[in-house]
C-alpha cells in the first residue's frame, strides 16, 4: 500500500476512505475475540472476516473467557477454532483466581502450543498487585509466552447493569515488572491517558491500538509512546474493525512508523 | 461518499486560537474524506455555562468559522437555565450571524418547560437544533438529559426536527426510546465503535433519521466514521447518514441565508 502517496495526490476532503482498498498492507491484529460474546449478537471472526481486511494474522482470545468457570474447556475450544484457520494464532485465558490456575498455564502452553496468554483481571475480580500475577508472569516468561492484559473491554458508561467492571488499574504494573524484567506484556484497549500517566518508561511492554481516541490520536501517542511498541489491535468484533484501520489513515505516521505498528512490531514479538 | 460532520468541538485538539484549533481539525478532515465540519461549543467548557460563558464560546466560534466559512457551520451553544441570554445568543448568532443551528448540552434536562421558547424561537429560525443525551449505566451528571427527556421535549414541538446527540450513547436503549417519535434523529457521535449500533439504527429508525458525526477532537474521526464504514447497510443508506439526511435539515437555513453546500 501506498496511502500516505494516495492521499497526497488526492483531492483534500474528496479522498474516499481506503479502509478496504485492494492495495492495503495486510496486517498482524493483536486484538480480536471469538465466541459468543455474553450481551451482543456479534459477528464472528472468520476466513471470510479476515480475508475482507487483509489480516494476515490474527491474535485471537475468546469471550467466552469472561463469565465461563471451566475455563479449561474455553481454551479447549478455542484451540480447535484455531486449528480450523491458520491465520488465527489463540491467545489462551487464565483466570489467576480459579483453582490450579497453573494448569491451565500449562495445558495452554504444553498441550495447545499457544504463545500468548490473554488476562481478564477486571471480569475475573483482581488486581495486578496480587501475587498470582506477578507468579503468572514469571511462569510465562520461563516459558518465552507474552501475556496480554485486557485493560478494559466496554466504556462504563454503556455496561450491562449486571456486568459492571472498571478498567484495571496500571499503576502497580511498572514496578511488578522490574521484579520479572524478562516478562513480555502487551496492555489491550488501554487509552491514552492510562498508559501516559503510569508507564513511561517501562521496558518490555507493548500496547494495541484499539481504544487510543482523538484526533490524530495514534500520531499524538506516538510524540511521547515508542514506535517499536505499539501494535495494531482492533478489538473487533466487538468493535468496528474499520476504527483502528481508519486510525491509521488520519494520523501522519512515516511508512516505517505504519509497518511496523500494522505487522513489524507484532511479528518481533513472537 | 460525501461526508458531513454533525459534530465537532474546538476542545481536545492542539492549536492556542479557536482558528487554529479548526484548522487543525480540518487538516484531520481531510485525510479521511470530511467534507463539512458543524462545530459548536469554546476552547474550555462549564458543564453549567453562566450566561457571560455562553457569550465568551460562541465568540470563539464565530472567530473560527470567520476563517474557515468555506468548510465549516456553527451551532450557538445555549443552555435552558439562562433563557434571556440564551434568546439574545439566537439572534446574534444565528438571525443576525453565520450560525446555523442550536447545541444545547447538560446544564438542564431538555424537557423542561421552560426551554420552549428557545426551541420555538430556533424553530422560526430554520435551526438546526441539537441536544445531547445519554443513558449512562454508571449515572448521569444532574443536568443530563436522557432520550427520554428529549421525547418529552419533541412531542410538544412534533414538527420540529431534533437531533437526539449521541443516540443516548447506550444505544440499545436510546434508539428503542426515540424510535416513536418520528420528529427525533439519531446522531451516531462520541460513543465507542462498537459493533452493531448502525445496523439496528437503520432497523428501528429506517437510514431516513441516522446522521453520522465524530464528537472529535476528543474522539477521533476513525472511530465514528467506522460504525458507517464497517456497518453492513447499503451504500445508499451510508450516503444518507454520512451527508444527506443533515444536509436536508439544514437546507432550509442554508437558502434562506443564501449559502450553497
Ligand atoms: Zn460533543
Amino acid at each position: 500500500m501506498n496511502r500516505r502517496h494516495f492521499l497526497g495526490h488526492t483531492a483534500a476532503f474528496a479522498a474516499a476512505p481506503i479502509v478496504a482498498d485492494e492495495k492495503q498492507t495486510r496486517v498482524i491484529d493483536c486484538n480480536l475475540h471469538l465466541g459468543r460474546h455474553p450481551n451482543r449478537d456479534l459477528p464472528q471472526v472468520d476466513s471470510a472476516f479476515l480475508s475482507k481486511h487483509h489480516i494476515d494474522q490474527a491474535w485471537a482470545g475468546s469471550f467466552e473467557a469472561l463469565l465461563h468457570r471451566d475455563i479449561a474447556a474455553v481454551n479447549q475450544r478455542l484451540a480447535v477454532a484455531c486449528k480450523h484457520q491458520p491465520r488465527l494464532r489463540p491467545a489462551g485465558s487464565i483466570h489467576l483466581l480459579l483453582p490450579a490456575w497453573k494448569d491451565d498455564f500449562n495445558r495452554c502452553v504444553d498441550t495447545h502450543g499457544m504463545n500468548i496468554l490473554r488476562l481478564h483481571p477486571s471480569h475475573h475480580g483482581y488486581t495486578l498487585d496480587d501475587p498470582s500475577f506477578t507468579q503468572l508472569l514469571e511462569l510465562a516468561s520461563a516459558r518465552q509466552v507474552l501475556v496480554q492484559i485486557v485493560t478494559q473491554l466496554e466504556d462504563q458508561r454503556t455496561q450491562h447493569p449486571l456486568t459492571q467492571v472498571a478498567p484495571v488499574d496500571l499503576k502497580p504494573l511498572t514496578e511488578i515488572m522490574k521484579r520479572v524484567p524478562s516478562a513480555r506484556v502487551m496492555l489491550l484497549n488501554a487509552n491514552a491517558a492510562m498508559v501516559t500517566k503510569t508507564l513511561q518508561g517501562s521496558t518490555n511492554l507493548w500496547l494495541d491500538m484499539a481504544m487510543i481516541e482523538g484526533v490524530g490520536g495514534v500520531e499524538n501517542l506516538l510524540k511521547s509512546w515508542p514506535t517499536e511498541k505499539l501494535c495494531f489491535g482492533s478489538h473487533a468484533p466487538f468493535f468496528y474493525w474499520e476504527s483502528s484501520a481508519l486510525k491509521l489513515q488520519e494520523s501522519v505516521l512515516t511508512s516505517e512508523q505504519l509497518v511496523a505498528v500494522q505487522q513489524g512490531n507484532a511479528q518481533a514479538l513472537l | 461518499m460525501r461526508i458531513w460532520d454533525l459534530h465537532c468541538h474546538l476542545s481536545g485538539v492542539a492549536g492556542l486560537t479557536p482558528e487554529d484549533r479548526l484548522s487543525e481539525l480540518l487538516r484531520y478532515a481531510d485525510r479521511v474524506g470530511i467534507e463539512r465540519l458543524c462545530i459548536y461549543m469554546g476552547m474550555k467548557w462549564a458543564q453549567d455555562p453562566t450566561p457571560d460563558d455562553l457569550v465568551k464560546q460562541n465568540d470563539e466560534v464565530l472567530r473560527a468559522l470567520d476563517k474557515h466559512s468555506d468548510r465549516a457551520f456553527g451551532f450557538v451553544y445555549l443552555s435552558a437555565k439562562h433563557i434571556e441570554r440564551s434568546l439574545s445568543e439566537l439572534e446574534r448568532c444565528v438571525a443576525n450571524g453565520p450560525m446555523l443551528g442550536v447545541k444545547l448540552w447538560v446544564a438542564q434536562h431538555c424537557n423542561v418547560p421552560e426551554i420552549d421558547p428557545i426551541i420555538a424561537r430556533a424553530a422560526e429560525l430554520k435551526a438546526v437544533i441539537f441536544q445531547h443525551t445519554w443513558f449512562k449505566t454508571n449515572g448521569n451528571y444532574v443536568g443530563e438529559s436522557t432520550p427520554d427527556d428529549l421525547v418529552a421535549l419533541a412531542k410538544r414541538f412534533p414538527k420540529v426536527p431534533i437531533i437526539c446527540g449521541h443516540t443516548g450513547g447506550t444505544w440499545e436503549l436510546g434508539l428503542r426510546a426515540i424510535r416513536d417519535q418520528k420528529n427525533l434523529f439519531a446522531d451516531l457521535a462520541g460513543s465507542d465503535p462498537t459493533w452493531g449500533i448502525t445496523e439496528m439504527a437503520v432497523r428501528e429508525l429506517g437510514a431516513d433519521r441516522i446522521i453520522y458525526g465524530s464528537d472529535s477532537g476528543g474522539r477521533s474521526f476513525a472511530s465514528q466514521l467506522a460504525k458507517v464504514h464497517g456497518a453492513q447497510i447499503s451504500e445508499a443508506d451510508k450516503q444518507k447518514i454520512f451527508c444527506d439526511n443533515l444536509r436536508g435539515l439544514m437546507l432550509p437555513i442554508l437558502e434562506a441565508k443564501g449559502i450553497k453546500a
